[in-house]
């Protein structure tokens, strides 16, 4: 098989360049060509009326091993992802064991080449077993390769414990603390957004406030400290509003949303599906609204999938007694074409630039997010804008629990290639 | 009618109103020597109580059996996670078995609408958590018109913990559906903030509101809120909110006094308050049973007739 590939006539997307026109696309040897080294011996991918862009990179996945093997592997994981368009995942710390030594990062490193289907950067755990007290090793972990620190899943409970790991992580290069922000005392028991929905259906709510208590006093750390923070799964609107303000402070503040909090509202929740039941939960439509201005203006920098994998005799349960998450690698592209680009609120160049050029700088992975140009490892995607599709089962990921089951959603991934190589062709997985 | 009453939701005024006139009819039954009838012969009625709660099963399996069904009590302490069997499979299992009607008491909000998705029979809630308790709120209504002679226009207190009482969110939004003015009574951490949006009125002091009432409603107050912080002690809660000889004195003449059962006598009602003659408990007891009958029959009536064609 040959080793090089002309995608012939797409529209190449490329935000880390400003491009955006119709033209071919030489990769030879794992690396973008110049297209006069020759195309003659390629192997020739017609894209036409196709997308190519960099390969997206999710910041905020749960692959679940080790320890919940039965709802995803690492292999599971990133052929969803790969089928999802994605080059890079970051699965996050909480796995039993905990992601906190350099011991469980480099397992997970290995499981991730050997799948190879796409890059796979472990998050480390900020605190040892996320207890949330004593810092974890996190210079061991830098050694190892990490480069963003996460008690997701959990909020790090002092100011103090934050302190202490923003500024200690500037003794390392680009190295990022992200926070789950929860008051646990404001969440407790907590099923769903606190409001009239709610009220009505009789189930415990997590007001807003739960979030935006934890992002001002995260931000005020941010600014004592002078450290790099970034802020997990946005739901509300204040929190936007203060990490707006916190950017125009000159903080070193980023932010993330989710596919789901930008597309449904809590009124999706009428029914007790428990697919919907994501923490944060997902807030009204004026929350959703201003998620979507702050993606567009920039004040929030990156879509994540929080891929959360759950299986299904856990989700298929009584609503108080069903884990949080939904899967989204799958669907995270989709989701955003067709809520949020096919509508005309958002460019499709902004929509690749959240989903992957971000994303890769946000997590220092320099292999992915653009530019296409020559030179540059060749981790890509081929997406068909207008593929209508529903969103149904059998998924690539081990789990079902999807938001989006039974949705309509445009836009789907045709072709995937990491370092070089077609993982995915013609829509379906390669390896 | 819809095939389920998960909710107040399910039904309309003008459902309220048939199924009010239906349990008129079935009430005659119960006065009866032989308190039996055969409208539903051959169905089964299974009572699925995953929560404790002797009077709500005794009320459906009277009512099935009054109207010829079978009836089988499926109880379960506690969750079905402790059980170690999912609901999912329970429903499995009573579907199997040909349950024509499931009747469903659950300590998590939400459970009778998860279980439809795998029963094929109605499913009847029978309170699920802090959510509704529809049967209750229906029998209510029925005391309420055959006390008062009417809905519309009728000034109901509903006094307590609004906030994790199934009673009183389906109670109001019952009774907004059939044009009666609620006003919602209690400490304000125990009245959820967007309630105006029920269509009700909201009130922090009790007194205030007696003078104008046609019904009072006092709901349970459950001792662990006082744990919870919700209000500093119990006894305040009483000095508060508590229905007391002195404050029915401050009632009109002729106003009613509900309470859906079990009272904390001496916690939201004086126990002499409880015994009063326009205090109607036991009433509503009785009437749970003609109501509990008249949604089954309605429920499961119009199927019945097929199958007949059928054989």
């Amino acid at each position: 098989m040959s080793d090089r590939y002309l995608f012939a006539g797409a529209r190449v997307v490329d935000p880390a360049s400003g491009r955006d026109d119709v033209a071919d696309v030489l990769v030879a040897d794992g690396v973008i060509a110049p297209l006069d080294t020759g195309v003659a011996d390629a192997q020739v991918i017609d894209c036409t009326g196709l997308v190519l862009a960099p390969g997206l990179v999710d910041p905020h996945t749960h692959l679940r091993e080790p320890g919940r093997e039965d709802k995803e592997t690492v292999e599971t994981g990133c052929r969803a992802a790969a089928l999802g368009g994605f080059t890079a995942v970051t699965p996050m710390a909480n796995t039993d064991p905990v992601a906190d030594n350099a011991a469980v990062i480099h397992e997970v490193l290995d499981l991730g080449l050997k799948a190879g289907l796409c890059d796979v950067f472990p998050v480390g755990a900020i605190t040892k077993g996320l207890e949330g007290e004593a810092m974890a090793e996190l210079g061991e972990m830098v050694e190892a390769g990490v480069r963003i620190f996460s008690d997701d899943g959990r909020t790090v409970p002092t100011a103090r414990v934050l302190r202490n790991a923003l500024t200690y992580v500037k003794a390392f290069e680009d190295v990022v603390i992200a926070e789950h922000c929860e008051d646990d005392a404001l969440a407790e028991g907590g099923q769903m957004h606190e409001g009239y929905h709610s009220y009505s259906l009789g189930l415990v709510g997590k007001p807003r406030e739960s979030e935006e208590v934890i992002v001002a006093r995260d931000i005020a750390v941010a600014r004592l400290t002078g450290g790099r923070l970034h802020l997990h799964h946005l739901s509300s609107a204040g929190s936007v509003e203060m990490v707006r303000r916190a950017k125009a402070e000159g903080l070193r503040v980023t932010a993330e949303v989710t596919p789901h909090h930008l597309v449904f509202t809590d009124e999706d929740l009428l029914t007790y599906d428990t697919n919907f039941k994501v923490n944060p939960p997902i807030r009204t439509a004026e929350d959703r609204d201003a998620l979507r201005a702050g993606l567009l203006d920039g004040t929030i920098d990156v879509i994540g999938t929080d891929h959360a994998p759950h299986a299904v005799e856990e989700k298929e349960v009584e609503f108080d007694q069903a884990p949080p998450g939904t899967i989204g690698l799958e669907t995270a592209l989709a989701a955003l074409l067709t809520h949020l680009v096919e509508p005309g609120s958002m460019s499709l160049g902004r929509a690749i630039e959240v989903l992957s050029t971000a994303p890769a700088r946000l997590i220092g992975a320099a292999d992915h997010g653009g530019p296409i140009e020559p030179g540059r490892p060749a981790n890509l995607v081929v997406f068909d804008p207008s593929a209508e599709w529903v969103v149904e089962p059998p998924f690539a990921s081990k789990s079902r629990n999807s938001a989006f089951r039974g949705k309509t959603l445009r836009g789907k991934v045709v072709h995937t290639m990491y370092q070089g190589e077609l993982v995915v062709a013609d829509g379906k997985a390669q390896r | 009618m819809n095939k389920h009453l998960l909710s107040i939701h399910d039904v309309t005024a003008e459902d309220i109103v048939r199924i009010l006139d239906t349990a008129e009819s079935f009430r005659e039954v119960g006065t009866r020597v032989i308190k039996k009838v055969p409208a539903l012969r051959g169905r089964t009625v299974v009572n699925l109580f995953y929560e404790n709660s002797t009077r709500t099963r005794i009320s459906f399996e009277l009512a099935a059996k009054r109207l010829s069904a079978d009836v089988i009590n499926f109880t379960t302490s506690g969750t079905s996670v402790s059980k170690g069997e999912s609901l999912k499979d329970t429903a499995l299992t009573l579907q199997a078995m040909g349950a024509d009607a499931i009747v469903i008491r659950h300590s998590s909000s939400g459970a009778p609408f998860t279980l439809t998705k795998w029963v094929k029979g109605s499913v009847l809630n029978a309170g699920d958590g802090t959510h509704e308790h529809p049967t209750q709120a229906l029998l209510d209504l029925y005391t309420m018109r055959d006390r008062l002679g009417r809905l519309e226009g009728l000034r109901v207190a509903i006094v307590g913990d609004v906030l994790h009482s199934r009673v009183a969110r389906s109670l109001s939004f019952a009774l907004v559906k059939m044009g009666a003015d609620v006003t919602l009574v209690g400490p304000p951490t125990l009245i959820p903030p967007d309630a105006p949006a029920w269509g009700v009125d909201v009130s922090y002091d009790i007194e205030g509101v007696l003078p104008k009432l046609d019904v009072c409603y006092m709901l349970r107050v459950q001792r662990e809120r006082q744990r919870q912080q919700y209000f500093p002690s119990v006894r305040e809660y009483a000095r508060l909110f508590g229905l007391t000889r002195d404050r029915v004195g401050m009632l009109p003449e002729g106003t009613t006094i509900m309470h859906p059962g079990p009272m904390n006598r001496g916690v939201e009602i004086d126990s002499d308050v409880a015994d009063l003659p326009q205090a109607v408990m036991e009433e509503q007891v009785t009437n749970g049973i003609a109501i509990r009958m008249a949604l089954l029959y309605l429920l499961l009536g119009g199927a019945r007739e097929e199958v007949g064609t059928d054989e």
